[in-house]
Parts: structure tokens; sequence; C-alpha cells
């Protein structure tokens, strides 16, 4: 099934160009990879898909981007909505410099997901718990979020993202900031994620991308150059490009 | 080469300890200009919180003051206590002549029938008796008193004369002198006497300003910094709004007056001298240091924080009012008191909107006619009797009381804020 499907897009930053006529399709409930060398437009295009690009005044974004049959690029799309449905990581942890109960909350409560405390209390507890970080924090939920080691903010921020039971996460090198360790912990919590999401992540880990992801796109100076399943861009890239990219011959 | 080094690293500390020197005495410098400052205002002012008192008998006779054996309230009030007054002071020496007497009069405050009068009202049983009264002693007694008066300057150059001396020298060595706390000095407006003078007017006049002042400028700040810090497109025209507002906090306040001179009072007939006017001069003076600092607080607050928040699809006006203005709070907070305390101490601008007229009322609202502190320094500053002095250095003192409980305030509001967010 098919959940995103970009149609011809293209970014403009004022008269710069960064990328050019993309065409992906994200299957749903799999993990898709985005990677490539440094600047060339995979933020760009992650942030395409929760508009988020809106924030930055020079930015402007041409073409179609659909979701569930609708062109979230049309006047009509409700961006509150959107991004409702589609949470995002970012690649430094941004907790909210509030508790960790109220981290969870925020989501939730612009949303008016719970009717009562006690179902606010299981949403978080839930998101926490899907986040694998419930058990690390669950004594001190009304402590500040930024007490939290760089790992588990980063957990805190999936846990944020989760809370609103989105149906895609975006995820723009949500490990850079973090060790081997938690960068396991988040992997295999990507893994599990996937079961109920759709996620899109963005690596410079090749490793990380054949270890997560089912569907892997190639960027490079805002071109899609290759996109298809981790397995076959892996072992068995069309373009040459790709091929020099991925062993690391240039990058 | 090696030795080269060690030149090189010997060089580079004494460098930094010259550096250290020229700090620390920096500092030592301005700690001593500020120990100096106090220890003058103190010395000079702390009398002032003193005030002298003649222990005059009155001789309450009911004849005198036209009254019968029972009057009643009214006619207590009504009552002439002029006589019975000047014949106490008069009493002080039974010889005087009519040149004498008229001196003898002078040695209390013009205030004193309605000292006497305020003693017989609270106790009218002292009809047909005599008690012993405590009458505000003249100014320049006051300051003979409290050994402020050169006491050796030949008498046609002394504001008090040599008889006056003598009586008031019987009366110190009969006891009859005292010294007391000078509530008056809180408690009265302004007076022409500097014995009568007090900080009541020009301290209300000054909270009702800066009440007036932020009332208008806080709110009107806070939104102008939002509007163009989170929602306003950055073009040419909101660069000029910058520029301007930025000139605006450059603006000499005198300016301000002028302005409200010119719009408050002549368009908009506005009440004169009333904290009203002074508190919107202000408030035009402090718009910008407010919303200067609230931008850069603003300014300050990673936009990691906003892309969450927006990420979690928050609305703007809601990324902006529960995470932005809320960790921008502190520091706008700050610059509002430093705005506050400017305005605090802005005396030009206040001086042309007339609040520098002479009150002798207390104001009861933001809309009679009032002084401030810093004008009533101005004015007593100008004064030429001596008892002024002392007042000035104690006006300095409250002014300055009142700066610090402003800048702990805004500590604690500092403080509060930043628990709740760290
Ligand atoms: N806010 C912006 N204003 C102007 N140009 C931008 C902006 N953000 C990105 N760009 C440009 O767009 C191009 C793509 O940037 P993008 O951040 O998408 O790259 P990236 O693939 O995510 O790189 P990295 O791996 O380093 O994060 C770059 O050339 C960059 O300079
Ligand atoms: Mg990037």
């Amino acid at each position: 099934m098919i959940k995103i499907s970009a149609k011809n897009v293209d970014v403009f930053y004022g008269k710069k160009q960064a990328l050019f006529n993309i065409n992906l399709d994200i299957e749903e409930n799999q993990v898709t990879a985005l990677i490539g060398p440094s600047g060339c437009g995979k933020s760009t295009f992650l942030r395409c898909l929760n508009r988020m690009n809106d924030v930055i005044d020079i930015c402007k974004v041409q073409g179609e981007i659909v979701i569930n049959d609708f062109n979230i690029n049309d006047k009509g799309c409700d961006v509150v909505r959107l991004r409702e449905k589609i949470g995002m990581v970012f690649q430094k942890p941004n907790p909210f410099p509030k508790t960790l109960y109220e981290n969870i909350s925020y989501g939730p409560t612009i949303h008016g997901m719970a009717q009562s405390k006690q179902e606010m209390d299981e949403i978080v507890e839930t998101s926490l718990k899907k986040a694998a970080l419930w058990e690390e924090v669950k004594d001190r939920l009304h402590e500040p979020g930024t007490g939290l080691s760089g790992g588990q903010q980063q957990r805190l921020c999936i846990a944020r993202a989760i809370s609103v039971q989105p149906e895609v996460i975006l995820m723009d090198e949500p490990c850079s900031a973090l060790d081997p360790i938690a960068t396991a912990q988040i992997e295999e919590l990507i893994d599990e994620l996937k079961k109920e999401h759709t996620i899109i992540i963005v690596t410079h880990s090749m490793a990380q991308a054949a270890r997560v992801s089912q569907r892997t796109g190639f960027f490079h100076l805002g071109e899609l150059i290759e996109h298809g399943s981790t397995d076959k861009i892996f072992k068995n890239p069309d373009n040459t490009k790709t091929q020099d990219y991925i062993t690391g011959r240039f990058g | 080469m090696n030795k080269n080094k060690e030149k090189l690293l010997a060089k580079r500390y004494s460098s930094e300890k010259r550096f250290q020197f020229l700090g620390k005495s920096a500092i030592f410098m301005a700690l001593l200009f500020l120990a100096i400052f106090i220890f003058k205002i103190f010395s000079t002012g702390y009398t002032a919180f003193q005030k002298t008192w003649l222990i005059v008998p009155v001789n309450f006779d009911a004849e005198t003051m036209y009254l019968d054996a029972n009057p009643s309230k009214e006619d207590l009030e009504e009552a002439d206590y002029f006589e019975i007054s000047l014949q106490s002071m008069f009493n002080l020496d039974k010889n005087a002549n009519e040149k004498q007497q008229n001196e003898l009069k002078k040695m209390v405050s013009y205030f004193f029938e309605r000292e006497i009068k305020q003693e017989l009202i609270n106790d009218p049983s002292l009809l047909g008796k005599t008690k012993d009264v405590y009458i505000t002693a003249s100014d320049d007694l006051d300051q003979v008193f409290k050994g402020n008066y050169p006491r050796d300057l030949p008498e046609n150059q002394r504001r008090v004369t040599d008889y006056q001396l003598k009586i008031f020298d019987q009366l110190v060595e009969q006891g009859k002198v005292e010294s007391k706390f000078n509530l008056s000095f809180f408690t009265y407006p302004d007076s022409r006497e500097a014995e009568l003078a007090g900080i009541a007017s020009s301290f209300m006049g000054s909270i009702f300003s800066i009440l007036v002042c932020l009332a208008i400028a806080f709110p009107v700040a806070v939104l102008a910094a939002i509007y163009l810090e989170e929602f306003a497109p950055k073009n040419r025209f909101t660069d000029f709004i910058e520029v301007n507002i930025n000139n605006l906090a450059a603006v000499p306040s005198i300016v301000f007056g002028l302005l409200g001179l010119g719009i408050l009072l002549a368009v908009f007939q506005l009440p004169r001298s009333t904290p009203l006017v002074g508190g919107i001069t202000l408030s035009l003076m402090t718009l910008p240091t407010i919303i200067i600092a609230c931008r850069a607080s603003l300014k300050a607050v990673p936009p990691s924080i906003r892309e969450a928040a927006l990420a979690m699809g928050a609305s703007r006006m809601q990324t902006t009012m529960h995470h932005t203005v809320p960790l921008s709070m502190p520091g706008t907070l700050s610059g509002t008191i430093i705005g506050l305390a400017q305005a605090l101490g802005e005396t030009a601008p206040l001086i042309l909107i007339g609040m520098v007229a002479f009150v002798n009322t207390i104001p009861g609202s933001p809309m009679d006619p009032a002084a401030s502190l810093p004008v009533q320094i101005y004015i007593w500053a100008e004064s030429a009797e001596r008892g002024f002095v002392e007042k000035v250095s104690a006006c300095i003192m409250v002014l300055l009381g009142f700066l610090i409980v402003m800048n702990l305030f805004a500590q604690i509001i500092r403080h509060k804020f930043e628990k709740k967010w760290s």
C-alpha cells in the first residue's frame, strides 16, 4: 500500500533550487531510509512531508504530495491536522523545557485527545512504553525533560511524537547525537514502531539504513537518483553514483 | 628557540596580570565612588528623618476662643485658635516687645495653630486647662538643633535672630525641645516650609505614574514584540519599523515630554500635572525598552522549541503562547523593570507636562495633580532654605530604596519563572 506519494516536487530557497523533480512513493508500515551526501536535500524533502518548510519564509515548494488521496500542498490543507497525522523527530533532541509528563501530554492536549486526567495518564504511559523509556522515568514524570541524557531525550521526543498516534513518523538523523548503545535502542524502537506507523528516516549511516529500512532512496545534489528496496539498493544498485556512495567512494 | 618561547610566555603572563590589575582597579574606583556617593547622601540626609519639636504650654481658655463651657464638635472645629496659639508663644517671654513677639511667633511653623487645634479636638476635656503641646519648630531652629546651622555668623546673615536663639537655648535647657521621628516627612505633601514638607504627594505621584506607565507600556510592548518577532513577515517594512524602534529608544526623554505637552495636554486636553499624563508620557519612553528586551528574549528561545511545537500540530499562536512567550518572560520582565526604573528616575518630561507644579495635596488617583520623586528632588534642590538640603538627600534615599525594591521584585519574579522552566 502506498501511503505517501510525491510527484514532481521542486523546492526553492529563494532563487536557489534545492530539490529537482522528486518522484517518490512511500510504502505504508515500512521504514524508508533517505540517504545521500550532506546538502543534497534529504532534510528539505522530509520537511516537505509535514509542511515544516512553511516556517522558512524564502522556501517555496511546488508539485504534489499526496497523503491518503489528498494533496497536502493544496491551499485547503490544514497544516495543524496534517502535522497531527505526521509526526516528526528532529536531529537534535528538542524536548520542551517542561516536565516529562507535560512533554508527552502537550500534543494530546492541544488536539483534545483525552477526556480526563486518567485518559491522559494512560496516553503518557503507553507513549513512554512504546518509546522504551517508561521503566527509566516512571518515577520522575514531573521532573524537567531537559534533565535526561541525550539518548533518553531523543526517546522522549519519539514518545512525544507518537503520543498523538500519527500515521507517519518523520525522523531526521535521529541518532546522530547519540552513542552506539542509545542508537541501538532507537533502532530497535523503529523496528517496533513500523507495525503501527509508517516511518521515514534520514540517516548518514549506511549501516543504519541497511539495518532498519525496507526501502531506500538515494539523493544527490537535489535529485533523487535511485530508490527501491533496501536490499536492491545496497547489493545491486542501478546507478553508478549510488554504487559509489554506498561503497564510500564519495560523500 | 626555547628561550624565545619562555620569554613569550612570561610576556603573556605579565600582560594577563596587567589586565587583571586594570580590571580590579576599575571595579575599585567604581565602588569607591559609589561609597562616597552613598556616604554623602546618608550623612546629609539621615537628619531629615528626625524633626524638632518645641514643647509649649498652651492655655485652652474658652473665653479667648469664644466658646461656651460645653461646646459641640462643630463649635470646636469653628473656634478661633489664633489668639490662644499666639498667646502661648508670647508667654515664652513675658517681657517681649512687639518686635520680639513677632520673632517668637516665627520660632514655630505656621502650622502651629492647627497643631494646637488638633490637640483640643482629640481631647475636648482640655478646655479651660493648660497643657504642654508639641509644636513643630521652624526649619531654621530645626537645623540649629541638628547642628547644621552656623551660629557664629553675624546676625544679619542668619535667618535666626539672636533673640530667637536665646529663647531657644533657654527651652533646650528646660528640656522643652525634643527631636522625634519625622513621620510627617512621609505623610505630608510638599510645602513651602521645609519643616512641613513631605514626600507623600510625590511618592504617590511616582507610584501612580509608574502604574499607568506599566499598564500601558507592558501590554503594548509585549504584543508589538511578539507580533514583530513571531508573526510579521521579514521584509523592508518590518526592517524599517525595527530601525525606528531602536531609534525611539535613543530619543532624549525631554522630546517625549514635548510630545506629551503637545498632544496629551494640548490636543486631548488631559488634566495637567497629573500622573495619568506623566505615566502616558513615560510609557512612550519605556515602550521601546520593553519591546527591545522582549524581542531579544524571544530571539533567544531556540528555534528547535518552536519547531517541536509546530511539528506536534500546534498552531503558530499556540506555539507562541504555550512555549515561546513563557520562555521569554524572565528576560522581558527584567527589561520591563529596567524600563520602569528609568521611568521612575525621569525628570525632564515630567517637568514639561507640568508635574513640577507646587502640589500640596496628596493625590488619590492618577487624575489628581501630583509631583514625582525625582521632580521633588529637583524642586527641593532649587530651594534656598537650608532645611531643604537634608530633604533632598532623604528624598534621594527614598528613590533609591524604591529602585532597590523594584529590582528585588524583578529578581524574585525572574527566579520563579526560571525555576519553572528548567
Ligand atoms: N533555510 C535554508 N535557507 C536556504 N537554503 C537552505 C536552507 N535549508 C537548506 N538549504 C539549502 O538546501 C540544500 C539542501 O539542504 P538540506 O538541509 O535539505 O540538506 P541535507 O541533505 O539534509 O544535508 P545534511 O545531510 O547535511 O543534513 C542545501 O544546499 C542547503 O544549503
Ligand atoms: Mg539534514
